[in-house]
């Protein structure tokens, strides 16, 4: 048998819309979602390339140019308690925070997308052990096992990507479940199986494409969860440690000294908060229009 | 519904064990002693402090000793607090930290039901709009943002509030608390109650009521809120975690004697019986305020049967 014989018929001449194009569409035209992304692409730069661009290092340490008011000294934020420049420090903060973010979520994904994925497709006793495992973790007060991980192994960059993660895909795989029994009894999944494919090839290939939407959208709303989460963690001091920075860290030491230099708390947290709502309104956004049924 | 009761709260048994042991070995994983002091024990003192505390023996023998300890309600003697219980502590500290919580809840459903109806009952109008971008914000900025934000505001520059204490639960400190507490979750409840509405007042019954000649303030009141608040019964135990992850920033910041201030001391501090005891009171709590929540929906909802 040759290639030629499988290659699939040519597309017709009229292209239908697909529900992506569909979706697209929906999601340009919500101003909210088109603001955040504009932002976030913003953000995103700033992060990547900022720091290479500022003049000072985000940890040099100038003990005679402490708490310059923003714009003096060619300091355009300031500078801190130690004469490091804060928008050197913002800036590496900001990437380490959307850096945090993305990965955290990643490892939530993985985890929730497989476990919903498998407890859905599998069902019976095996979905019924799964899922009770998510309701009894669901009813644990998390972020204190949270804490008692940064305690317990101390700090470190690896442990808090994976300490949140470990945190967030609860929900994930909840979604992912829900969708993967409606999808089970479909005709395609069907064909699937009397093509002589196998339950891990099916997942794989046919339930887990399939799951991309409500997926990205619960993934556009874990980002900015995991980024809080990191930056509470921060605040109590566990979080990303000393000279490093991110932006819960920049706001906790901000507030401490904020009688005496309150920019050092106000441009951290303006920078916090227009991270979290564009992420938020891109999220309602594809919500809207991947799932228009739930405006 | 009594039967239904006793199942869950046999669930929770199982729920409880598996915390407690979480704790208890992550607790004792972690590096470092709660007699670590400056100056260093001689191996006698410490010897008998740690045979004190029963800590020479074997640690799954101590797992099983603490376990038996649980069941019976005892959490063991506070390492660091010389002479006080895990239970006296808590005892002592959970009002404050009840009080901030309960009064950060109850404002939080008034308003939040309010803005939430408000910007149903207009939808896709000016109202609306507002208490929706208002809302965002509200989840978007964190408490750790708008707790010293408003104490530079209030406190530092115009002098109206006390900017930290206690003070017994005076009024005008527990104002900024309440509100940092309650801000993220007017926020959730009112988008929970708008989404609810919009699709209730849809539904054929509001049409019945509405052809009745019923005024709209009573179709609202009487009909429709009813059905439109039952996905934020069950929002309920959700927010109470958020309540608590909350209140740990909270009385950090505005330094208030409750229970979220001893957990991250203590946790560094490696006072393993107050971590641990604390770990199992908020997951108690938890669990029968989701039981808790449960009950109300059945009682909202008569479709609902409790089985």
């Amino acid at each position: 048998m040759s290639a030629q014989v499988l290659a699939p018929s040519p597309p017709p001449a009229v292209r239908g819309r697909s529900l992506w194009d569909d979706a697209r569409r929906r999601l340009l035209r919500n101003r909210g979602a088109v603001a955040g992304m504009i932002l976030l692409g913003l953000l995103v730069v700033a992060a990547i390339a900022g720091p290479a661009f500022t003049p000072y290092g985000y940890d040099s340490v100038n003990k005679s140019d402490v708490w310059f008011a923003p714009l003096r000294h060619g300091h355009l934020l300031g500078t801190d308690a130690l004469g490091r420049d804060l928008l050197a420090r913002l800036l590496m903060g900001l990437r380490v925070s959307l850096a945090i973010g993305l990965v955290a979520t990643f490892v939530s994904l993985a985890i929730g997308v497989s476990w919903g994925a498998v407890a859905g497709f599998v069902g019976g006793r095996l979905d019924e052990l799964m899922m009770r495992f998510v309701d009894v973790l669901y009813s644990l007060p998390f972020i204190f096992f949270v804490i008692l991980l940064m305690v317990t192994f101390g700090s470190n960059f690896i442990l808090i990507f994976v300490a949140i993660g470990a945190v967030e895909w609860l929900t994930m795989s909840r979604i992912v479940r829900g969708q993967t029994l409606t999808l089970k009894h479909k005709e395609f999944i069907e064909a699937a199986r009397a093509a002589g494919l196998g339950r891990g090839g099916i997942i794989a290939r046919h339930i887990v494409p399939n799951l991309l939407g409500p997926v990205v959208v619960y993934v556009t709303l874990t980002i900015p969860a995991v980024i809080l989460a990191e930056s509470f963690l921060s605040f109590l001091g566990l979080g990303v440690q000393p000279p490093m920075a991110s932006l819960g860290s920049l706001i906790a030491s901000g507030a401490q000294d904020m009688e005496l230099a309150p920019w050092l708390l106000i441009f951290p947290s303006a920078v916090m908060v227009v991270t979290l709502m564009s992420f938020n309104f891109i999220g309602d956004g594809l919500r809207d229009a991947i799932d228009p049924k739930d405006r | 519904m009594f039967r239904f009761i006793g199942r869950r709260l046999l669930v929770a048994i199982p729920t409880l064990f598996l915390v407690v042991t979480l704790a208890f070995f992550m607790m004792r994983a972690a590096p470092g002693s709660p007699f670590d002091t400056d100056r260093k024990l001689s191996p006698e003192i410490e010897r008998n402090v740690l045979a004190k505390y029963g800590m020479n023996r074997p640690l799954g023998e101590q797992y099983l000793s603490y376990l038996a300890g649980v069941a019976r309600g005892d959490l063991g003697p506070s390492l660091k607090y010389k002479d006080k219980s895990v239970g006296e502590i808590l005892k002592e500290n959970y009002p404050v930290s009840l009080k901030l919580g309960l009064s950060a809840i109850v404002l939080a459903a008034l308003l939040g039901v309010s803005l939430g109806v408000l910007a149903a009952m207009r939808q896709n109008r000016m109202v609306d709009h507002g208490v929706m971008t208002v809302a965002i914000l509200g989840v978007c900025i964190p408490t750790f943002v708008t707790a010293p934000l408003l104490v530079l505001a209030f406190a530092s520059k115009l002098g109206w509030l006390p900017g930290a204490g206690w003070n017994g639960g005076a009024l005008a400190n527990m104002a900024m608390p309440v509100t940092v507490l309650a801000l993220p979750q007017i926020a959730i409840i009112s988008r929970l109650t708008r989404a609810g509405m919009v699709e209730v007042l849809q539904s054929n019954y509001v049409r019945t009521a509405r052809a009745k000649g019923l005024s709209e303030s009573r179709i609202v009141v009487r009909h429709a809120l009813r059905a439109a608040i039952l996905p934020l019964v069950s929002y309920l135990g959700p927010a109470c975690a958020g309540l608590i992850t909350g209140s740990l920033v909270v009385e950090k910041i505005f330094n208030l004697p409750g229970l979220g201030k001893f957990f991250v001391l203590s946790a560094l501090q490696r006072d393993y019986t107050v971590v641990m005891g604390m770990v199992i009171f908020y997951a108690a709590l938890i669990l029968v305020l989701n039981l808790i929540a449960d009950l109300a929906y059945a009682a909202l909802d008569p479709r609902v049967r409790l089985a």
